[in-house]
């Protein structure tokens, strides 16, 4: 390892960072006759969180930047003048063992961009992991971008050694992809998709009959789509993930604000922040259609084509179905709980455990962590019900949630009053 | 009446078999050096610790519970020296857990049930940044050390974790607080006290006299890498410190700049 790594390592992780994809979870791997690594239980592990306050679980980090292809977003198109650098297969395992044996990461996120062709560079990928998995007997986590365009035969081997494959959708409808990435298509994306969703799911198949049949991307596939390069709204993006997620190898949809690295090409808009607070609400939409049973629908719909970026989706589901409410947290099903702005899952399980043993009022629901200042409006409990959802009216409902809290205790202590 | 014990988990549990074969009532349980509430005017008893009568308790109380709440009672125990009143609370659930006719682990509204569930989800999550935040270093010998200061005693629940993951090395993870650790010699892992005042003692970084010659170019790619992975327009200091407190930076190679 020298400085000219260093500086190789400084371009390609920058040219890296515009993917989100972090997670090191679902799969186990266990360190069989001490090799080195070990990954646990289905959950990941964050190791360290960047200066943007996002985690850093795995070496994220491109085998190239040299690109041939020219998509407006990238910051590594091929009319971008910026310094290219290439890794070599024995510093990408050496980097990887390295920090993983001082415990900074839980494995390898590969990427690349696209070097002479697809199958040249998805080659050179499988390249690396294989020689973790079978000369370093490596166990951490790898997860594999798959190169649109790649052969399946390629996918397939990559498979063998990587936990997750991901294939990026980036932008969601096809014609926003043709005007913004002309050499690519959604054929060349969806294909390596399907094919690892049919491959994962005969392996498990396979392995349930048949001794011996190595693991095929036991983690499954996760994808990610630009928000905000494109003019698709959030009902483009929330159907096509709902419809993504369909897919049982699909784990995980991930949304990345556009940031503008590419400001002089017209065809993109001019940012000049990322659209951050909307990417938070596709991700909660997101949450809400994994572990809170909504379903896309319900989010948005033609009429209401983007979420709204005042409240949350799950408060702005609340406000259009004043109907639904107040909730009884005593007796409604776990269904219903989880519909109620306030409660999450945590707490919809806890209460449901605890209303057996004796009737919850609010002092028990806050104690458990209920956040009754945005619950308040929509349940019943032990006691009077307060005002509800029905009593005074959605739009007033909406702008009492709205109000920023009061003065923090804090700054009341570090400034008092003069007077 | 008020016990003290000796600040054991199987004195904690010798408590609970005492109060119930002297039939005694106790509202109050300390360990023997803890300040006596004011105002107490109970008799006072120490109880000394009987492993017999620890596993008659622990024997009962596998039959009362599920085995994830006597994993949340033990982990919970971990958490009791930070808030000395949680002794009492343990041994209420104890006894309650014991006398009921119906299993009372999913009673979230008794507020002696939430704290023993809330308490040892505090002591999980300390575990699991130990998983996330322990920071290695190798020294010439080719042993990887690691300096921590957690705020429970976690240690021993985090290190099986690092022996299956590097099964293949030799490792030290060190206490600093609580000046024990833990030392893995390639085959299985040792509690050890290295009451030292050496240079990395104090600040858990091995100078150059005794780090292995590649690592100070390891960190420094760590450090590369860390500052180059983040989005500069994204930038977010509030987040960064809320999932990564600053008690850890002090050992953690990419911020803490030695």
């Amino acid at each position: 390892m020298t400085e000219s790594t260093l500086n190789k390592l400084k371009i390609l992780a920058e040219a890296a960072r515009y993917d989100v994809s972090c997670s090191s979870s679902g799969t186990v791997r266990n360190n069989k006759d001490k090799g080195i690594g070990n990954t646990v239980g289905g959950i990941g592990v964050c190791h360290s969180f960047a200066a943007d306050g996002r985690c850093i679980s795995l070496l994220k980090v491109m085998m190239s930047n040299v690109c041939l292809y020219d998509c407006a977003y990238c910051i590594s198109r091929r009319s971008n003048d910026i310094p290219r650098a290439t890794l070599t297969v024995k510093e990408l395992v050496n980097l990887t063992i390295e920090f993983y044996r001082r415990n900074y990461i839980e494995g390898l996120f590969l990427s690349s961009a696209i070097v002479k062709n697809p199958d040249f560079t998805m080659e050179c990928m499988v390249q690396v992991a294989k020689e973790l998995r079978e000369v370093h007997r490596f166990n951490g986590y790898i997860h594999l971008k798959g190169i649109p365009g790649a052969s399946l035969e390629l996918i397939n081997l990559a498979g063998r050694y990587a936990d997750r494959m991901s294939v990026n959708v980036e932008i969601p409808k096809q014609k926003s992809l043709q005007y913004l990435a002309p050499e690519k298509n959604h054929k060349n994306i969806y294909e390596p998709m399907k094919y690892i969703n049919t491959a994962v799911l005969e392996n498990r198949e396979d392995r349930r009959s048949l001794l011996h049949v190595p693991r095929f991307i036991p983690a499954g596939q996760s994808t990610q789509m630009i928000v905000g390069a494109s003019d698709d709204t959030d009902h483009d993006i929330l159907t096509l993930s709902s419809s993504l997620y369909r897919a049982k190898s699909m784990r995980r949809v991930y949304y990345s604000g556009y940031v503008s690295v590419n400001t002089y090409d017209s065809r993109l808009p001019a940012l000049k922040q990322p659209p951050l607070v909307r990417e938070n609400r596709l991700y909660q939409a997101d949450w809400l259609m994994r572990f809170y049973q909504f379903r896309a629908d319900e989010l948005v719909d033609p009429k209401n084509p983007n979420l709204d970026l005042d409240v949350d989706p799950k408060i702005g589901w609340a406000l259009r179905h004043p109907e639904f409410f107040p909730i009884d947290v005593n007796k409604a099903p776990y269904e219903m709980l989880l519909r109620v702005p306030g409660i999450g899952v945590k707490s919809a399980n806890l209460i449901v455990n605890a209303r057996r043993y004796r009737a919850l009022g609010s002092d028990h629901l806050k104690k458990i962590g209920v956040v009754l200042k945005r619950a308040q409006y929509f349940i019943v409990c032990r006691e009077l019900p307060s005002a509800v959802i029905g009593d005074l009216s959605p739009e007033y409902v909406k702008l009492r949630l709205m109000l920023p809290s009061g003065p923090s205790r804090r700054t009341v202590d570090r400034y008092p009053s003069l007077f | 009446m008020l016990y003290t014990f000796d600040g054991t988990f199987d004195g904690l549990l010798s408590c609970v078999f005492d109060a119930f074969a002297r039939k005694e009532d106790v509202t109050e349980v300390l360990r023997t050096w803890d300040e006596i509430p004011l105002f107490c005017l109970d008799a006072m008893r120490h109880v000394d610790t009987e492993l017999a009568h620890a596993r008659r308790v622990w024997l009962k109380l596998e039959k009362c519970m599920s085995r994830t709440v006597l994993n949340s009672l033990v982990k919970s125990f971990l958490y009791a020296p930070v808030e000395v009143s949680f002794y009492s609370t343990l041994f209420r659930f104890i006894c309650r857990a014991m006398v009921s006719e119906i299993r009372i682990e999913g009673d979230f509204g008794d507020a002696d049930v939430l704290a023993v569930l809330n308490n040892s989800r505090k002591v999980s999550y300390e575990a699991s940044r130990m998983r996330q935040f322990v920071r290695f270093q190798k020294a010439v010998n080719g042993t990887y050390f690691a300096m921590i200061e957690p705020l429970y005693d976690v240690l021993p629940l985090a290190i099986g974790h690092f022996v299956d993951r590097f099964a293949d090395s030799r490792f030290i993870i060190y206490d600093r607080i609580r000046d024990y650790g833990f030392f893995y010699d390639g085959k299985e892992s040792h509690r050890i006290v290295l009451s030292s005042d050496a240079p990395h003692m104090v600040t858990g970084n091995l100078d150059e006299t005794i780090a292995d010659a590649d690592e100070a170019m390891f960190k420094k790619l760590w450090r590369t890498y860390f500052n180059a992975t983040a989005i500069p327009e994204r930038t977010n200091p509030r987040k960064q410190r809320q999932d990564m407190p600053h008690r850890f930076w002090k050992y953690l190679t990419e911020v803490n700049g030695v």
